[in-house]
């Protein structure tokens, strides 16, 4: 078999990545690396702890079981149906300031770059504080309870749904609105008929999608006091009655997967 | 068609219309809930206003600053061990629970697993887990771990059953065995999309691990809850620039990986990238 | 070194893919292990089964393959890994894997000779990577080694492609419509490189093909296959009109 007809060329080195490339990666696997083992020798393991551990784990399951149902009728159906009115509010409240938001972060449309960056800086700037810091915020405010937890969806959302949004619109075709505007349209029409229609099935896939989130979020609000399921797991925890809080804990499972399902089939007649 | 009806060019929208009526009455009714009074609203913004005039200046002592110094060098511990865990995690069991590549029975013990670790949210998730490992760091590490597999190996999976079938074909008909046939054909087809979730993951652990404190799982989340409680809100305010501030630097080194590894820049391309004209320089600044 | 035989026996090879709708009804076929053999017909025949059927990407319904004393129809696990890495493969659209580089596309051929953690850190040995470059010289690709194969054009990826087979050192080469998504010069092309690359190393080729001028140029032996069937078996020059009649059906698209 004459698989190398005998050429004479000088030994060619085949090398994945350049010299550069190499030492930037070797330098990153270096860094995590390093962290690691960093984070590794400093954090407080207390070996005890974890030799314990999977026996507080089947402690934890034995108090767990078997649950108590009752509690659902007593206390976590009226706090469900509050953190799906957290969620839900939330996201319509924050879908209402996340559209001139989003609207004034898209360059096609603004094309007036300080207000680009003025609604790029309040979208980062809600998205980086968390739900639970908002709604701690927010009960410092208002006091605790549901109105809270709201608000602080609300507000959470806004960054996240006003970023996909601007995208969404400055992803728009050019076309359509070159078309209108041609037609000497005013600049209200050319978004109502030019923009919107184009980017109507992402705005309300994003705001499926962040309401499938929200009803996610929704469930911990309580733990600090803003309102919806957690306040019910949070009096059971305090109770150290742990088979009421596997009631809470089964709930938001089959809560989450619904809602998960929902968004999907919904997104899928949308689009 | 019938001889008299006037031509519409718009027809009513029917479910539409009827669909926008069900929403208003929902929001009337949700709304009343709430218990959202005026009085409620005026004495809410009183204490609005005098809570914003606590929270500033914010309190950047030296005692404070050890505190949130140490605090935040505990959450980005977390995170790096989290996020190095969970990912190393997911990778198998994202492909477990690819439906293209594995028999069934191996792909529903992964989704099942993976849509339990999703349906809870990291702070419940460390509840149970400071149950069982004690307050501290270490269940937060386990919060932040069933967080990350809930997420990455979700979208792992996914994208691995969206990859072209031909080029996975192909490796197979060179008789490479099952894993070549992964690394080969597989793989670099989800690489630079499983970069963008696990970078993605980074920043998201990044910013739980600075929350997860809240119910005693390490990190500043535990100073920032005994500030709050305390009324102690020019502290308050100095963490939230802090932890805002490190998240921000987080995403920039995200992006930075994710730029060296799926895109393969050089750090001069990336720095000339980085600075195209000046609007979308300041675009992408804010952004971070 | 002494040649193995190369040869093929196929022998009542069916293959339904919905129960009782054969695609394939009987294929008895010998291929001699040399030159090309042609396989022609129309679209959904039946002719990629069978192609696909011989390295197992398609499993038959019933029937053998035997080739170098092994029924390839009933090959598990190692042992059809084994008999794969000696039968290159070309695919109609190239199927090479996009993101990685034209280098890694061609070394993909040595996979089944090596263990998958040498494969994770591309641990080529020497006389492998040397052999990539000349079969990439040979194709005329070399300057692109470093190229992702998704920046390359449709003739250059089945170049590359026909490199990728025959690093496998096979016994026989498949090519499934090698040349039906490249525009007719880049066609002949891409035979003359296969032909020629082939006979060199005395391969012999299987090649599905739609373009009955193209075959009867490069190949020995043609065999006309239609409804699962074959109908023509023969020398180029035995192809008559009224065998394509017989293939194809129909007469207008002749004249």
């Amino acid at each position: 078999m004459s698989a190398q007809p005998g050429m004479a060329a000088a030994e060619r080195e085949w090398k994945r990545f350049t010299p550069e490339q190499r030492f930037l990666r070797f330098g990153f696997f270096f860094f995590v690396v390093a962290a690691v083992v960093w984070s590794l020798k400093t954090i407080q393991v207390i070996p005890e702890f974890l030799y314990d551990a999977p026996e507080q784990v089947k402690d934890f399951f034995e108090r767990m079981w078997p649950m108590d149902t009752a509690y659902y009728a007593k206390s976590v159906h009226a706090a469900l149906i509050e953190t799906l009115n957290i969620a839900t509010l939330g996201t319509l409240l924050c879908m209402v300031f996340a559209l001139p938001i989003g609207m004034m972060a898209a360059r096609n449309l603004v094309p007036f770059w300080p207000l680009n960056v003025f609604a790029k800086f309040l979208l980062v700037a809600t998205r980086s504080v968390n739900t639970l810091v908002w709604a701690l915020l927010f009960i410092a405010i208002f006091g605790p309870g549901a109105l809270a937890g709201t608000l602080a969806i609300a507000f959470r959302s806004i960054g996240f749904v006003g970023k996909l949004f601007g995208e969404a619109l400055e992803e728009a075709q050019k076309g359509p609105i070159e078309a209108l505007t041609a037609t000497g349209a005013p600049k209200a029409s050319v978004f109502i008929k030019g923009y919107w229609p184009q980017v109507m099935p992402a705005f309300w896939s994003i705001a499926l999608f962040r309401w499938d989130i929200n009803v996610r979020e929704s469930a911990v609000l309580g733990l600090v006091g803003a309102g919806g399921i957690g306040m019910a797991m949070d009096a059971a925890m305090n109770l150290f009655r742990w088979d009421q809080v596997a009631v809470v804990l089964a709930t938001v499972f089959v809560v989450v997967i619904i809602a998960e399902v929902v968004v999907t089939v919904i997104r899928k007649r949308l689009i | 068609m019938p001889a008299a009806s006037p031509r519409v060019a718009f027809p009513p929208n029917w479910p539409a219309r009827i669909g926008w009526l069900v929403l208003a009455a929902y929001v009337v009714w949700a709304t009343a809930q709430l218990d959202f009074t005026w009085e409620r609203f005026v004495s809410g913004i009183d204490n609005g206003s005098r809570f914003l005039s606590r929270m500033f200046p914010p309190a950047f002592g030296a005692d404070k600053v050890e505190m949130i110094v140490k605090g935040l060098t505990e959450s980005l511990q977390i995170t790096f061990i989290a996020t190095v865990l969970g990912i190393a995690l997911s990778l198998p069991i994202g492909l477990m629970a690819a439906r293209n590549l594995m028999p069934a029975w191996v792909v529903w013990p992964a989704r099942t697993l993976i849509a339990v670790s999703r349906s809870f949210h990291e702070v419940v998730v460390a509840i149970i887990f400071v149950k069982a490992v004690g307050f501290g760091a270490m269940a937060g590490i386990g919060a932040l771990v069933v967080g990350s597999i809930g997420f990455v190996a979700k979208l792992f999976a996914e994208a691995i059953e969206e990859i072209s079938p031909k080029q996975v074909e192909a490796v197979r008909a060179t008789g490479a065995s099952f894993m070549s046939v992964v690394l080969f054909g597989v793989l670099p087809q989800v690489f630079s999309r499983f970069l963008g979730f696990a970078t993605y993951q980074f920043d998201s652990n990044l910013r739980h691990s600075t929350m997860i404190g809240i119910v005693g799982a390490g990190g500043i989340g535990g100073t920032l809850f005994a500030a709050f409680q305390r009324f102690d809100y020019d502290f308050v305010c100095a963490i939230l620039i802090s932890i805002i501030v490190l998240i921000m630097i987080g995403e920039i080194i995200s992006n930075f990986v994710r730029a060296l590894f799926s895109e393969n820049l050089s750090v001069i391309e990336w720095f000339r990238r980085k600075a195209p004209e000046r609007r979308d320089k300041a675009v992408a600044v804010v952004e971070g | 070194m002494t040649m193995t035989d190369r040869s093929i026996e196929i022998r009542r090879l069916t293959k339904e893919y919905t129960r009782g709708v054969p695609v394939l009804k009987g294929i008895d076929l010998t291929i001699k292990g040399e030159g090309i053999t042609a396989i022609i017909g129309p679209s959904g025949t039946g002719k990629s089964t069978l192609i696909r059927c011989i390295n197992r990407l398609i499993d038959p319904t019933s029937g053998e393959i035997l080739f170098q004393g092994k029924n390839l129809a009933a090959l598990q696990g190692a042992e059809l890994r084994a008999a794969r890495r000696k039968i290159g493969m070309v695919f109609q659209e190239y199927n090479l894997v996009e993101r990685l580089t034209v280098m890694e596309n061609v070394l993909t051929g040595r996979l089944g000779y090596m263990s998958a953690f040498d494969a994770w850190l591309r641990r080529f040995t020497k006389t492998d990577i040397e052999e990539a470059f000349q079969l990439l010289d040979a194709v005329g690709l070399a300057a692109f080694a470093n190229q992702r194969a998704d920046s390359l054009s449709g003739g250059q990826r089945q170049r590359v492609g026909i490199a990728r087979a025959l690093m496998q050192h096979p016994d026989l080469l498949l090519a499934d419509e090698p040349t039906s998504s490249l525009d007719p010069k880049t066609s002949v092309e891409i035979m003359e490189i296969m032909a020629e690359m082939a006979g060199k190393r005395n391969i012999p080729v299987i090649v599905n093909i739609h373009n009955v001028e193209l075959a009867k140029r490069f190949c020995q032996r043609m065999i006309g296959m239609t409804g699962g069937k074959v109908v023509f078996d023969g020398a180029p020059s035995a192809l008559t009109e009224s065998d394509l009649k017989a293939i194809y059906g129909g007469q207008d698209w002749l004249h």
